[in-house]
């Protein structure tokens, strides 16, 4: 590969591990710090992503958009529309144990999966939606990449440090003590459901936002995009191997695993054809089977969780 | 539409989906309440029992005859899995387990797509006319998928109430402390569970299999119906998991009547909401976990 196609490569990674860096925070927030197991992350990130696109592409004469907004407010529609359909979801199924909530979020992931195929009207179906504007599209190709990539780090960076001061914050400790014990927690007085509703909310409208930085990227976006168990399960691989509970893990773990997910890909397309699709599965079965080993192996990740000030939490907490 | 009309094209695909749905719920309800933890590996389990059974019809056997076979091959499966991945997550908390059932899933189903492809499959080409019974038509394969539930329920319902180790899981699934105090092999439960559950997932997957059609994705689609079956029966409770399991099935056939088809299988999801918002115990007053 000459110089300008590896810049380019390396440039299109870049935005995507910032996007998929910044779903790992999403998911650190509801997980690692609250202790929620959404299975359902591809959901929100759909939403966020048809939401935007929607909102911010050309008229398009057999569906529902053209209201041709700028692409800021595509964002905040994103994260509006995922938060929305986060709360009602939180409020019926956080009071219950996190098995119950994978399962009502991974059916959540499906309904929105199945909505996206079936009403042309609104998503475009199996089409999907093209011609979604990019910012700096206008550049050359490369100069467009670039510009995104900063964009996409100044989100990252910012999303990163709102989290982070967050957590710090009363609120943080706070959220780390309902998690660890609940009872605990709401014997001093803490409204357990409210505020574990308001992380489930705030990471999920996060999600969209990640899925509108994605579709504003890649121009359009169609079901295929958002297979929810693989794009659902490779996020929670990125946090379990960076190491749930820690932010600066999280990134890292969304690095290490598109690197590895997108290198392997490049070693399978050199295969012959016959092979090619064969191949697709077993990278999925190495990253199932990367998943058994940490979590048997290094459960509390490359980068642990950092112990509170004063006292732990109880041994062997994902 | 006549009487008779809605019983052929409703009621009956109805009951022999909701029983499908049965043997599947049972399983999630035994892992669930003996082991503890959701198995999200289960719909891909059933997959694996299907194609599995696809290997024997290859060879020019019956179905019907394959799916003892397939039902012993997947319960072995089942053991080898919680041997290699699920025992050493034992002693950590739950919902690692959990986890680690979801990337099972996908293993099961890569391999199922590197084995078999990802095109639909079935047992046997041609089209199987129905036989009428007054006007009712059902279908042989229909009626063989109802007989293999009811003997595979009762069956299993005698074991766990008569025999050593049926009662010794029942033990294991109401305090797993006291059961262990009063001499049950926690080991030997947990392995005879998966051997029970992975041949419950087969058969139900070859059922599925043999009443529509096969593909890599059949048993990931029936994971939400299965435990909006078992928790709507309540969890633990092997009859509150057949009865949840054909209301599931019945609803998904006559949600046609209301809901555009394409959204079918979102009835397992209402179905499952509602019954976590008013009765989180299920209708057996089963566990909440």
């Amino acid at each position: 590969m000459e110089f300008s196609g590896l810049l380019n490569y390396a440039l299109f990674m870049g935005v995507l591990i910032g996007i998929y860096a910044l779903l790992a925070l999403a998911l650190n927030i509801h997980w690692g710090f609250t202790g929620l197991f959404n299975a359902g992350v591809a959901g929100f990130f759909a939403v966020g992503a048809y939401v935007s696109a929607i909102l911010t592409g050309a008229p398009a004469g057999d569906r529902l958009g053209g209201f041709e907004l700028p692409v800021l407010l595509g964002w905040v529609g994103a994260m509006v529309a995922a938060g929305a359909i986060a709360w009602p979801i939180g409020r019926i199924c956080l009071r219950l144990r996190s098995d119950y909530l994978a399962i009502a979020t991974i059916g959540v992931a499906e309904i929105i999966r199945l909505v996206i195929k079936s009403e042309d009207w609104l998503t475009g179906g199996p089409r999907g939606i093209t011609g979604v504007p990019r910012p700096f599209g206008e550049l050359d190709y490369v100069a467009s990449q670039a510009a995104y990539l900063v964009l996409v780090a100044l989100v990252l960076a910012a999303i990163y440090w709102a989290v982070e001061r967050q957590l710090r914050a009363p609120w943080g400790r706070m959220m780390k003590a309902i998690r660890d014990n609940e009872f605990a927690a709401a014997a001093m007085g803490k409204d357990v459901a409210a505020r574990r509703l308001e992380a489930f909310v705030f990471g999920s409208a996060i999600m969209g936002l990640a899925g509108a930085l994605f579709v504003h990227f890649n121009r359009s976006i169609t079901p295929e995009a958002i297979d929810p168990m693989i794009a659902t399960f490779l996020i929670w691989i990125m946090l379990i191997l960076g190491g749930s509970g820690n932010n600066r893990g999280a990134i890292l773990g969304a690095a290490l695993i598109w690197i590895i997910w997108s290198a392997s890909e490049l070693l399978t397309d050199r295969l012959p054809a016959e092979m090619a699709t064969q191949a697709k599965y077993v990278r999925v079965f190495v990253v199932g089977l990367m998943l058994q080993l940490v979590l048997r192996f290094r459960p509390e990740g490359l980068l642990p969780e950092e112990p509170a000030s004063r006292g732990n939490r109880p041994a062997g907490q994902g | 539409m006549d009487f008779l009309d809605f019983i052929n094209f409703y009621l009956v695909p109805g009951i022999v989906l909701g029983a499908i749905y049965a043997v599947g719920a049972i399983g999630i309800t035994l892992v669930f309440s003996i082991l503890r933890f959701a198995h999200f590996a289960h719909g891909d389990m059933a997959t694996f029992g299907a194609f599995v059974a696809l290997a024997f019809v290859g060879t020019g056997m019956d179905p019907w005859t394959a799916l003892p076979l397939v039902m012993a091959v997947t319960a072995a499966v089942a053991i080898a899995i919680d041997r290699t991945f699920y025992d050493y997550l034992v002693k950590r908390p739950k919902i690692l387990t959990v986890m680690a059932s979801l990337g099972i899933a996908l293993m099961i189903r890569s391999v199922v797509q590197v084995v078999w492809g990802v095109d639909p499959q079935t047992y046997s080409r041609g089209i199987v006319r129905p036989e009428s019974f007054a006007g009712v038509l059902l279908r042989p394969r229909e009626i063989y998928t109802l007989v293999t539930v009811v003997i595979t329920v009762t069956g299993l319902m005698a074991f766990l109430h008569y025999t050593r180790w049926g009662k010794a899981m029942r033990a294991m699934s109401d305090n797993p402390d006291l059961a262990r105090l009063s001499g049950v092999d926690n080991r030997k439960v947990t392995m005879l569970t998966w051997a029970i559950v992975g041949a419950l997932t087969a058969a139900s997957g070859f059922m599925l299999g043999i009443n529509t059609e096969l593909n890599s994705m059949m048993g990931w689609n029936m994971l939400l119906p299965m435990f909006a079956a078992a928790i709507l029966g309540g969890v633990g409770r092997i009859e509150g998991a057949v009865v949840g399991g054909l209301i599931v099935g019945l609803a998904e056939e006559l949600s046609v009547l209301v809901v555009p088809s394409q959204y079918k299988s979102a009835t397992a999801f209402a179905i499952l909401l509602a019954i976590l918002l008013l009765r989180p115990s299920g209708l057996f007053k089963g566990k909440v976990l």
